[in-house]
């Protein structure tokens, strides 16, 4: 027995990597599944990069959107938040309807933190302090209880900071309603560029280099996201991501076998809830600290992208984020471009964009829960 | 067994069905004699030539006698006072951007605008149309000069108000959790959906407002019927995890929330436009819809309570609510059981809502999502899933949160207080005021 | 862990157990006082004055019992008798009222121990780092991990579930193989080698009930607590699953196990704890205690003059008298 030598079989969690030694069919099928869904993937970007690029009309506008909006750096910060609530969701089991609440107050503490003049490294560290203490406050009375609990405590409080965020009274450091602008907070981490000045064009992509909104604060997004993808892949293929797995399938069976269930689902709350809030550092660096901003519709925003990507996968999360921006532009886009003003304007447009997203929600959940990555045998099982 | 059964369900259903209209029907006599009654320089009726603009404080701050000043895009000036309820209406015709001028020089003692609140604001308006202006004025020295303990009896009021209409959505969530084990996060939206659909009624269509609310009940109730008949019932025979299903709730949420604002905007709108009446008892001034919404309320809790205790039907809820597997087994239709469950939780849910939208001057797009902390706060102090339970509970959030201003708090923070009770409840006692802890194994 | 492998084994080893030798058991056995709370010569387990209350009916009310160390312990009780109630006050997954209210038996507080430790306050994961381990009756297996991942979490003081190592690999590799190893050949006991790589959600009953059981023995338990572990396994599988079981007390583990099956307790077990109704009505050797009035009272709810234990009970007819019998003499109570 000892020839098989797997190191704990990590192909709930990546399906394509097939355990050596004694390969199951369920890995041809996920690896083929890989195959397919890459090439198609390379043939849609390659057919957009082709009409935003070489013809001209109105797709050419609506496609170079799509693109545009795939790598903007607020769609890596979202992608971020996406990652960590995967740890919540995904992994652990953990209800957190409050994910934007998460990126707010991170957005907050890192911006107030600038602001008062602390360094680019200490106002990283108190976002992230800001996103622990509320993790703690949210975790500690929930977590030993049923998951609805902390679903009804996380969607409240991140709307309570949202509300706190806009009181007038709190003016001077979080800007009231107003919010904080970013020309304010960003000099720090725009003067660390070694871009140079001046602009790029790639394609549809066309941005200065440093800039308030360039290929500086896109290369250090997509570089944060790579590097929380890498940690996260190597911690939920330790034991320590079983134990997360098992708390998700029975917390009980968990707690029979000695294991802290409270302490290592709170690990997960904080570190789910850090990656929050760095999410919300990022997604403020290009623009403002805009209380409004970072409400449910992010929350549901987030779920809705985890769903589609695919729970409980590694990189589910981030195509999750990117397909969703990408696709709200692009149904934005074609509205616009094709139906008249007289029968949707721009704002019914955008909140009819909103009410797809949440029946897309609902039926993802129903029809494919699995999501675009996810292991559809792994989730046949009703706990 | 099974014919009984279902000849007491038809009978049970009706008395329900009663139970949630009659109070309607009472109301009838009375609305258009106070609608008589309102003084003529408040009133404002929308028409085609016809918009209103409705300039008012913060509630909580109501005011009378506070000047404001309205020039038309044409260059006129007109200037009304603040009424009982801190509100003036004016009718214009003109369309356009409005200028809304606060005399900061009417202000009585202790009242005074909040630091950088505007004291212009300026809507655009166009006939047929209504604006709400709402400036940010506090007068927490003017209550205080009321003295602290009529406010206090003001507050509680309130409070319970909001307690008693909290509580007839709250005793719906409780029995739809306690039926079927889903935390239903679009219950609020089923509320908001209450005054959203009373509004439509009563402004687009013209309906009177006393059938209009019959109809939007229920509507209410129906699309609770639909609910469960296409999507819920379906789901549960799929064996749906209650995790799943409560994303399916926060889906739906999301999409309604959107759709109010398709339909109806993204501002606030009232079902009754004129200015409410009202009367006072000691220290206490409320609406006189206040007292009838408080007073149908009670009549619709009795009569629920009343049909969970003493009905078959009632025992039978409370028989899947203990254990749906063993009340299957003892004969009951557990999946009827549950739509009937869902056709009254959103009715109730529906009745709060328009009566909410009354009280409250006004619905919202995300009105429901403003009070589904406290509906979740009110259940969960009550115990999950224990329809007494999530009236006390509803009773004592809606007290806390209206006295929480009293305390010194922020206003705007009142809600948040909500959530402090709740975590510091779940600390000490996780299954709540009547809750009952949960098997293993 | 070597000593491990020598399940069943043809000669027991003394050394882990004193008892594993059946005369040393037997003479062990003959010296206790066979009565409900009788006092054991080297308890594992103490339990005093546990109550618990649901609403209005009392599910569990034991005022003293002792589990003998090294020992197969059986406790037997009608449908709904508490049997689960109690396993689960103990390991820390209820709370007894008798804790829970001051007001309850102020001059009884509620007290159990493993061990020589107290456990009064204890978490069920503090309950089972402390060496006793429990299965539930109605399986918790984790579907939607596979049937190795399940075993996996059985394993103890595993440097890679500490959330700050996990990350780096090398510190925990090693320890990985080793559990690994352990893994295997404890589903080979169980006869789910096979099943290795199958989600546990795809397993049969019995099959779950198996890997419940192999994962609670990754934990090497000082004692386990088995709710039911035979039902839902076929004939000739819990022979040799029986054959485990006196295997795991040869190798100095305490069993407690909860059993419907007479046979089967009769087989196993060294001691025989009876529950009804909450208490506990009997404790003796199997063929003592089936022959008890009390035993039988519980059981049938009738007087009877029949030994529960007698095979010919078993026997449909015999069965199909007794509860004509019991029938007959409830309508006459009526
Ligand atoms: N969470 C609970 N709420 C209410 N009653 C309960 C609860 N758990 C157990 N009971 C009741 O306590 C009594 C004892 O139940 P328990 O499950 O301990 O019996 P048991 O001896 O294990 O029965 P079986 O042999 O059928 O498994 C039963 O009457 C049961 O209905
Ligand atoms: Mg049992």
């Amino acid at each position: 027995m000892s020839q098989d030598t797997t190191a704990y079989s990590a192909d709930a969690v990546e399906p394509d990597t097939p355990a050596p030694g004694d390969e199951r069919p369920e890995n041809r099928i996920d690896r083929r599944k890989t195959v397919v869904l890459t090439v198609l993937g390379i043939a849609i970007v390659a057919v957009m990069w082709y009409v935003a690029t070489s013809t001209d009309g109105p797709m050419a506008r609506v496609f170079s959107g799509v693109l545009r909006e795939a790598i903007s750096p607020q769609t890596a910060a979202v992608a971020i938040a996406v990652v960590g609530l995967n740890i919540h969701f995904g992994f652990t089991g953990l209800l957190n309807i409050g994910q934007a609440g998460f990126m707010l107050l991170g957005a907050y503490g890192f911006a107030i933190a600038l602001n008062e003049g602390a360094g680019l490294p200490l106002a990283v560290l108190v976002g992230l302090g800001a996103s622990v203490a509320f993790a703690l406050l949210l975790g500690v009375p929930t977590l030993k209880l049923r998951g609805d609990y902390l679903a009804i405590v996380t969607i409240s409080a991140a709307e309570i900071v949202r509300y706190t965020g806009r009181l007038s009274q709190l003016t001077e450091y979080t800007g009231g309603s107003q919010g904080l602008p970013g020309s304010r907070y960003r000099g720090e981490f725009t003067d660390l560029s070694f871009f140079g000045d001046g602009r790029t064009t790639i394609g549809p992509w066309s941005y200065q280099n440093t800039g308030v909104d360039g290929w500086w604060a896109r290369a250090v997004s997509w570089a944060v996201v790579l590097l929380v993808v890498i940690v996260v892949a190597l911690l939920v293929r330790s034991p320590w991501g079983r134990l997360l797995r098992g708390i998700r399938e029975d917390e009980d069976a968990i707690r029979s076998l000695g294991k802290n269930v409270y302490a290592v689902k709170m690990q997960a709350l904080i570190i789910g809830g850090g990656l929050g809030a760095l999410g919300g550092m990022l997604y403020v660096l290009p623009s403002s600290v805009q209380a409004d901003q970072m409400g449910r519709q992010l929350t549901f925003f987030i779920w809705t992208a985890l769903l589609l990507g695919g729970a409980a996968t590694i990189f589910g999360p981030v195509l999750g984020a990117i397909i969703f921006f990408s696709v709200r532009i692009l149904i934005r886009g074609v509205t616009n471009a094709y139906v008249p003003d007289s029968i949707l304007n721009t704002q019914q447009t955008e909140q009819f964009s909103w009410v797809v997203v949440g029946v897309i929600l609902m039926l993802l959940v129903i029809f494919r829960p699995q999501g675009i990555l996810g292991n559809k045998r792994e989730l046949q099982f009703n706990a | 067994m099974d014919h009984r059964w279902r000849t007491s369900r038809h009978g049970v259903g009706w008395v329900l069905l009663l139970g949630l209209l009659a109070p309607l029907l009472l109301f009838l006599g009375s609305a258009p004699a106070s609608a008589g009654e309102v003084p003529a320089d408040t009133e404002c009726t929308r028409s085609e030539t016809t918009a209103c603009l409705q300039a008012r404080l913060p509630t909580g701050v109501e005011v009378p006698g506070i000047a404001i000043t309205v020039t038309t895009p044409s260059g006129e000036e007109v200037t009304q006072v603040t009424d009982e309820a801190g509100i003036t209406v004016f009718a214009v015709t003109e369309e356009g951007q409005y200028s809304v001028l606060l005399d900061t020089e009417s202000f009585p003692e202790g009242v005074e605008l909040r630091p950088d609140a505007a004291t212009e604001i300026t809507p655009t308006l166009a006939p047929g149309g209504q604006s709400f202006v709402t400036f940010n004025v506090r007068a927490d020295d003017y209550t205080g000069a009321i003295s602290w303990w009529d406010s206090l009896a003001q507050s509680a009021a309130s409070g319970l108000r909001l307690g008693l209409l909290l509580a007839l959505a709250a005793v719906g969530l409780s029995l739809i959790y306690g039926t079927t084990g889903l935390s239903s996060f679009s219950h609020a939206e089923q509320v908001t959906l209450g005054g959203m659909v009373a509004f439509m009624m009563v402004n687009w269509w013209g309906i009177p407002f006393l059938l209009a609310a019959v109809l939007t009940v229920a509507f209410c109730a129906f699309t609770g019927y639909f609910q469960d008949r296409v999507m819920w019932q379906p789901l549960r025979r799929r064996g749906l995890g209650l995790i799943q299903m409560l994303i399916v709730t926060i889906g739906l949420s999301l999409a309604m929330q959107y759709a109010f604002q398709v339909l109806v905007g993204a501002g606030n709108v009232r079902v009754i436009s004129a200015s409410p009446q009202t009367a006072s008892f000691g220290p206490v001034t409320l609406t006189y819809q206040s007292f009838w919404a408080m007073g149908i309320s009670v009549v619709v809790l009795s009569v629920v309570g009343f049909a969970l205790l003493r009905t078959r039907l009632g025992r039978a809820t409370r028989a899947v609510s203990d254990n749906p597997a063993l009340a299957a087994a003892s004969g009951i239709d557990v999946d009827r059981v549950i739509r009937l469950v869902w056709i009254i939780a959103t009715g109730l849910a529906g009745l709060s809502g328009i009566m909410l939208a009354l009280v409250l001057n006004g619905v919202k797009w995300d009105s429901g999502m403003q009070i589904l902390l406290l509906l979740f706060a009110a259940v969960t102090l009550g115990g999950l899933g224990t329809a007494f339970g999530a009236l006390v509970g509803a009773i004592v959030i809606g007290l806390v949160v209206e006295l929480t201003p009293i305390f010194g708090l922020p206003g705007d923070l009142k809600y948040a207080t909500a959530l402090l009770i709740l975590i510091l409840l779940l600390m000490v006692r996780p299954q709540g005021i009547l809750g009952k802890a949960e098997r293993v194994g | 862990m070597p000593e491990k492998t020598s399940a069943s084994a043809a000669t027991p080893d003394t050394t882990a157990n004193p008892y594993a030798d059946p005369a040393a058991r037997k003479e062990l056995v003959r010296g206790i006082e066979a009565r409900p709370g009788s006092s054991k010569p080297d308890p594992i387990l103490e339990v005093d004055n546990i109550v618990r209350n649901f609403g209005g009916i009392t599910a569990v009310d034991v005022d003293h019992l002792e589990v003998q160390r090294n020992i197969i312990t059986a406790l037997i009780g009608p449908n709904g008798a508490g049997k689960t109630t109690f396993f689960n006050l103990i390991t820390g997954f209820d709370k007894p009222t008798s804790a829970q209210t001051l007001t309850h038996r102020p001059e009884a507080p509620a007290h159990w121990s493993f061990d020589g430790k107290a456990l009064d306050n204890t978490s069920a994961s503090a309950v089972s780092r402390a060496g006793m381990v429990r299965t539930f009756q109605l399986t918790k297996a984790l579907n939607r991990m596979t049937v190795m991942d399940n075993m996996m979490l059985g394993a103890r003081g595993q440097t890679g579930e500490n959330l700050l190592t996990s990350w780096l690999k090398p510190t925990w590799r090693a320890q990985e193989r080793e559990i690994e190893g352990k893994a295997h050949e404890l589903l080979q006991r169980f006869t789910l080698y096979e099943k290795r790589h199958d989600y546990a959600g795809s397993l049969s009953g019995g099959q779950r009930k198996l890997l419940e059981m192999a994962r609670a023995l990754m934990t090497d338990p000082q004692m386990i607590m088995l709710d039911e572990p035979m039902a839902g396994v076929n004939p000739a599988l819990t022979q040799s699953l029986l054959g485990h079981i006196q295997g795991l007390r040869d190798e100095g583990v305490t069993v407690l196990f909860v059993e419907h099956d007479m046979h089967m307790v009769r087989h196993i077990s060294d001691w025989v704890v009876v529950m009804a109704e909450g208490r506990i009505v009997a404790e003796g050797e199997a063929d003592v205690v089936m022959a008890d009035k009390a035993v039988i009272d519980a059981y049938l709810g009738a007087h009877h003059d029949t030994d529960l234990g007698d095979d010919s009970l078993l026997t449909d007819e015999t069965m199909a008298n007794l509860q004509d019998e019991a029938a007959a003499e409830e309508k006459h109570r009526d």
